[in-house]
């Protein structure tokens, strides 16, 4: 039986009055690659922040493990939070700081290694995303797929067993994209992180997702869960077909 | 209905709003059929006019027969009608009375003071925790905002205070002349500018100066989600970003204040020696006779308290920036307005305060 690792109970999200999505029910476990999926605009971005406890649900909770996220003080809600790496879909990386001194940020403050060590791993990491050799450059001077990737070495800095990426494809050519996704299984097989990803890239969501929710801008809600491949056999629902398939059958 | 002719964004048409007007003179029409054999050029000025056409079909129930439109209108028009308009997304508009408004900026009047004392709480909490050694920001940072607003301002800072020395000498002299008493020209200027004026214009030029650049770069990692990203590495933004910046100005504005008043003296001497026929060591000694170390510090004490309202008021409106461009200039410029105000307003009070006491 594998582990719940977030949970959503009954949580509608809304920016002040205007309600974004409501009803949202369903469980990240142990493991899983999630997909969060949907068109523009559906909420998938909002979602992820509501995950990350950067904005309160309107209504409903978030569970991480067995702790409600905003049932607790502050600093045990840190506790829970300082297990997960997040990738922006901005990429959000300090622009007044080098691509290296962004990597490093989060593991000079979360551990005791020295300066020489720390730089060993930013470098590690740099290569992990392909940008070996980009420690000195700042985020203004490289491109907006680089961005991404650097973020993507940020969000993995302190091997967080869960990571949350925000399109992390978007802006990367085919062959990246498949190495990315041979980056994020490998960091599920061998540090059993749990990946919440949001996604459009269909090939990447059937090759290495295992679970999803799929959100739907019109009912504000969610219409769909569950694996992709199967989903894509099974579902009835016309609008969760024609997303997986391209709208190749009607 | 047929259209003939050009119908493009630069042809001169009137569009379909009149005919649409006519035909709801007609209720029985049931059903539309377009003609498009004698249209010559089209463009999205075009699609537009289609487009209020089937949504006045639609309101009055008329069926519309699309098939005669030539392949690109109709697959254009099907691309426009594929994503239905979402519901509550299009922003309401509507009039709104002045009761309304008063009543409005009176709520958001309590929120933006709510919002300030949030912000002050926090500060403060942050200061502790400062001062108890676990707040973390990188030295570097400081170093940098030191350098900022410190050697990089000093251009500025002594233009305008040999200007306002200047200007008070001016001022001072011709009032004094008239009882002969120019000799206290140094007095004057010595003491206007190390209890009042150099704090006051080092205050105005770092908060247009400083304060406007901390809320423009607060409120760029805002719109960048930088903020969002800090926040899940766990770092506290108020002590990350806010801390710094503030210490920074805390440091300097006192070293700031002092360079002002030593300039202000330096343009009182020059209106002095060059137009009033007082010598320099006669106008050296009468200052330092006149100005005593109680009047420099009180005036480093509000340089350093404008330091904290200019940071406060830089920072806390980078904090609130919404996420666009225009957000950040607006964060700018009232950045700028807050921290004159906060400037201007605690000086009365120290003043009032200090007169009160003697001091
Ligand atoms: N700060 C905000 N204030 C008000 N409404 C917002 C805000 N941010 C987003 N929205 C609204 O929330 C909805 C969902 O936005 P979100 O960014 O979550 O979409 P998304 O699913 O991530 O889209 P995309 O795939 O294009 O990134 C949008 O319709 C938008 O209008
Ligand atoms: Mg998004």
């Amino acid at each position: 039986m594998t582990q719940a690792c977030i949970t959503i109970k009954k949580m509608t999200m809304a920016y002040g009055d205007f309600i974004i999505q409501r009803d949202l029910d369903f469980k990240i476990n142990q493991g899983d690659i999630f997909v969060i999926m949907g068109g523009s605009g559906c909420g998938k971005s909002t979602l992820m922040m509501h995950l990350i406890g950067m904005i309160v649900p309107s209504k409903g909770d978030i569970y991480y493990g067995k702790e409600n996220l905003w049932g607790s003080n502050a600093s045990n809600q840190r506790l829970l939070l300082n297990k997960t790496g997040v990738l922006f879909q901005s990429g959000a990386l300090l622009s007044s700081m080098t691509l290296g001194e962004n990597i490093a940020l989060p593991i000079a403050e979360h551990t005791e290694l020295n300066k020489k060590n720390i730089q060993e791993i930013v470098d590690y990491k740099l290569s992990l995303v392909g940008l070996a050799g980009f420690s000195d450059f700042y985020p203004s001077e490289i491109s907006g797929g680089m961005q991404k990737r650097a973020g993507l070495a940020r969000a993995m800095a302190l091997d967080p067993e869960i990571l949350f990426f925000d399109e992390p494809s978007a802006g990367l050519d085919p062959i990246s994209s498949k190495l990315l996704d041979d980056l994020i299984l490998s960091l599920r097989d061998n540090l059993n992180a749990t990946i919440v990803m949001v996604t459009h890239e269909l090939a990447s969501i059937f090759a290495i997702g295992s679970n999803s929710v799929f959100l739907d801008p019109e009912s504000k809600t969610m219409i769909a869960e569950g694996d992709p491949k199967k989903l894509l056999k099974t579902s009835q629902d016309e609008r969760v077909i024609k997303f997986l398939s391209r709208s190749k059958k009607k | 209905m047929s259209f003939y002719g050009n119908w493009t964004t630069g042809s001169f048409s009137s569009g379909v709003e009149e005919l649409l007007l006519r035909l709801d003179n007609h209720p029985k029409i049931k059903k539309l059929t377009f003609s498009t054999k004698k249209l010559d050029d089209w463009d999205s000025f075009f699609m537009a006019q289609l487009i209020l056409i089937m949504d006045f079909a639609k309101r009055k129930k008329i069926t519309i027969d699309t098939k005669s439109l030539p392949k690109g209108i109709q697959g254009l028009l099907e691309l426009a009608y594929s994503v239905p308009e979402r519901e509550g997304a299009r922003k309401q508009k509507k009039k709104t009375s002045w009761i309304e408004l008063i009543g409005n900026s009176l709520l958001s009047a309590k929120v933006e003071l709510k919002n300030l004392v949030t912000f002050l709480g926090d500060l403060i909490q942050s200061s502790f925790s400062l001062i108890k050694g676990t707040g973390r920001f990188r030295f570097v940072d400081l170093m940098t905002y030191i350098q900022d607003c410190g050697p990089a301002s000093l251009p500025i800072v002594s233009l305008i205070s040999f200007l306002v020395g200047l200007i008070l000498a001016f001022v001072g002299a011709l009032q004094l002349s008239l009882f002969g008493a120019q000799m206290y020209l140094a007095d004057l200027v010595g003491l206007g500018m190390t209890r009042e004026m150099g704090a006051l214009m080092v205050g105005i030029i770092m908060a247009g100066r400083t304060g406007a650049s901390y809320a423009a770069q607060i409120g760029t990692m805002n719109v960048n989600s930088e903020i969002d990203a800090l926040k899940t590495m766990g770092f506290n933004p108020m002590e990350f970003l806010v801390m710094p910046r503030m210490l920074a100005l805390i440091l300097v504005m006192p070293l700031l204040c002092l360079y002002a008043d030593f300039m202000g003296m330096l343009g009182g001497a020059a209106v002095a020696i060059g137009l009033f026929d007082i010598s320099s060591t006669e106008y050296w000694t009468r200052t330092e006779l006149a100005v005593q170390l109680k009047d420099v510090l009180v005036g480093l004490f509000k340089a350093s308290i404008f330091g904290i309202l200019i940071a406060y008021s830089g920072c806390i409106r980078g904090m609130q920036c919404g996420r666009s461009a225009s957000a950040v200039g607006d964060a700018a410029t009232s950045a700028v307005v807050t921290g004159i105000i906060f400037i201007v307003i605690s000086d009365s009070l120290i003043t009032i305060l200090f007169n009160q006491l003697g001091i």
